[in-house]
């Protein structure tokens, strides 16, 4: 004999109610007073994100009488497109954002290669005098470069390794002018933020099991070969989370650009300058100065220009961004 | 058995060979990048520094700069006051901040993809050269807020600020305006949480739903699972996030004090000067981080 089990369903939400008691009614408010709530607070806090970044926009393509009329808010009367050619103008966009690029891609691109390698070894290996070593790498992350710059920019004006160059030229050599300088910082590790690069990657590798490279070192695989074949593979999250930042950073950055490579043309260099060259171009074509409200304007117009490579970057590589930086487990 | 022993050896070597020719980019670099200039640094600090056509020489000075920096200098105390004030201030807003969003993030919604994308973007929005732009921005919007105060215009906010601070007397009225601040701050907070979001959602996620799933099966409340699960398995990246705070708090390029330590350089041409000031601040820096962290450090909770 089969036993029928006989299971009463209760169709109806205010039936299922009344038989809980009342609670299945409490409970549902409550989780939508709740899902309301929260969804309110998301919103205000996009909102708070966002606006200055939309604002910028609407701004960007006011004429300048927009900027006074009381009646525009953050649609403008007058369209136009008059300030971004100018802020293009002033900014020597083209020759600036290729500059950006290939400087911004060969600095991230040395800094990971540098701060792969060593967070590897601080992760991998048991060596004599290690917590002092990764001491050090913390002791980099504090301190402030502008403790280090004017020694450093010392260093590169006269530059000399123990007195070769000068018994060779006759006189140390003045790096200054070129991006040597800062390449070499990069490839020490000693760039912009490398120390956490460091932190990162190493924190990712202390993660990966050691079984994997174990396998490969009874094989006969050498020890960078399996760095190179086995580990870097793996690590790929964490490599481009890294490259990402060091770009972004790499790209917004006007302090070691300012320091080392002044006379670059790269776009956040340009743009902390806009201000002035607008400044010398208003003196120039109509004789006066520019008006505050314009001169931001412009800002604002200069920007979104930079910004705008950055935005396009988030919006392809976002996961690149965010999700291989929350795999990497970071513990202290 | 000797053998053995000597290949163990062996082995050892070769790790520490490998691992010193893994770190050797740091080690160059910390040497002649780092350790160098910070000497060369404090060296300066205790010179007085004349640039001089094709060099520059140095004459000993003892600790004149020093006492320039805290006796003779008018801003410089005033500043660094201000960096430690503000820093105790914005640090734990941030950080509450942060893990609230990363506790709001956490949870499943639609559309969460999307709201954690724009809750990250104020790590490129808010990097380099934008923050400096958009804080003289703020000095704009500073100035208009004075022309709308000028201008006689209320708003319910700011009404409701006043009938609070002008009702709560004395240590209330300092908490009271300790809030409003952070509140009128909550733009820059949240621009400066972006990493912190990220890390402390990393953290969240770690927590296996199984330990929720028990405690919530002994009957404990939500309240007591955030403080009896939720914070203690998280409160090592607590100790992270902290550490990251204050550091970008502090080597903010674009606060006064670092304005001026680069400004009495560049300009002034003051080297001595500047790296008393620069070694003054970096000290003050190492100080405030290590005691947090020695303090935090204590209470961190490690689960494995």
């Amino acid at each position: 004999m089969r036993n029928k089990m006989k299971v009463r369903t209760y169709k109806n939400f205010w039936e299922r109610n009344k038989k809980s008691n009342g609670y299945l009614l409490r409970k549902t408010a409550g989780d939508w007073a709740y899902r309301l709530i929260r969804a309110i607070l998301v919103f205000g806090l996009i909102f708070l994100i966002v606006q200055p970044l939309l604002n910028k926009i609407s701004i960007s393509f006011m004429l300048e009488k927009d900027l006074y009329d009381s009646t525009v808010i953050s649609i403008p009367k007058h369209a136009t497109l008059e300030n971004y050619k100018l802020a293009m103008e002033l900014m020597d966009f083209k020759k600036a954002l290729w500059n950006s690029v290939w400087v911004s891609l060969l600095v991230s691109l040395l800094q990971v290669a540098a701060c792969t390698l060593v967070g590897y070894g601080f992760a991998r290996f048991e060596f004599p005098l290690k917590k002092l070593w990764f001491g050090a790498v913390i002791l980099t992350i504090v301190i402030p470069p502008q403790v280090i710059s004017p020694s450093l920019h010392l260093h590169f004006r006269f530059f000399d390794i123990f007195g070769i160059i000068k018994l060779i030229r006759g006189e140390p050599l003045n790096l200054l002018s070129s991006i040597t300088p800062y390449m070499m910082l990069c490839a020490t590790c000693m760039g912009l933020k490398s120390g956490l690069y460091i932190y990162m990657i190493r924190q990712f590798f202390r993660g990966i099991p050691k079984d994997l490279e174990e396998a490969a070192y009874v094989d006969g695989c050498g020890k960078l070969r399996t760095f190179i074949r086995i580990m870097l593979p793996d690590a790929k999250p964490i490599v481009t989370s890294c490259f990402l930042f060091a770009f972004v950073w790499q790209w917004t950055d006007s302090y070691y650009t300012g320091l080392f490579m002044s006379g670059m043309k790269v776009l956040s260099r340009s743009l902390s300058g806009v201000a002035t060259v607008l400044e010398k171009y208003w003196a120039a074509v109509y004789n006066v100065r520019p008006t505050t409200a314009y001169t931001q304007c412009e800002i604002a117009t200069g920007m979104l220009l930079t910004l705008l490579p950055l935005l396009l970057l988030y919006l392809v590589a976002q996961k690149g961004f965010v999700e291989s930086l929350s795999q990497s487990g970071i513990k202290m | 058995m000797a053998k053995r022993s000597g290949k163990l050896r062996n082995l050892q070597q070769g790790n520490a060979v490998a691992g010193y020719l893994f770190i050797s980019p740091f080690i160059i670099g910390f040497i002649f990048f780092e350790i160098y200039p910070l000497l060369q640094s404090l060296y300066l600090s205790f010179c007085e520094v004349k640039v001089a056509t094709g060099g520059f020489e140095t004459t000993f000075v003892n600790i004149a700069n020093y006492k320039k920096a805290f006796t003779i200098d008018a801003y410089f105390n005033q500043m660094l006051v201000e960096e430690l004030r503000n820093m105790a201030i914005n640090v734990p807003v941030t950080l509450i901040f942060a893990f609230f969003i990363a506790l709001l993030l956490n949870q499943e919604f639609k559309g969460r993809g999307l709201v954690r994308a724009i809750f990250f973007l104020p790590v490129i929005l808010s990097s380099g050269v934008m923050v400096g732009l958009e804080y003289n921005n703020s000095l704009l919007n500073g100035i208009q807020d004075i022309i709308r105060e000028s201008s006689n215009s209320t708003t319910v906010t700011s009404t409701l600020e006043e009938i609070l601070t002008v009702s709560g007397g004395g240590l209330g009225r300092d908490a009271l305006n300790v809030v409003f601040d952070a509140i009128n701050r909550v733009y820059d907070i949240a621009m400066a949480s972006g990493i912190q979001i990220i890390v402390f959602l990393s953290g969240l996620q770690t927590i296996t739903t199984s330990m929720y799933e028990a405690a919530k099966i002994e009957g404990a409340t939500a309240w007591e699972t955030f403080w009896k699960i939720t914070f203690p398995m998280i409160s090592s990246l607590i100790l992270v996030n902290l550490v990251y705070t204050v550091i970008d708090c502090f080597l903010n390029s674009n606060s006064n004090l670092m304005n001026k330590i680069t400004t009495t350089m560049s300009r002034d041409l003051d080297y001595g000067f500047s790296s008393a000031m620069a070694w003054v601040y970096m000290v003050v820096v190492v100080a405030v981080i290590g005691i947090l962290s020695w303090i935090i450090s204590k209470r961190v909770y490690y689960y494995d």
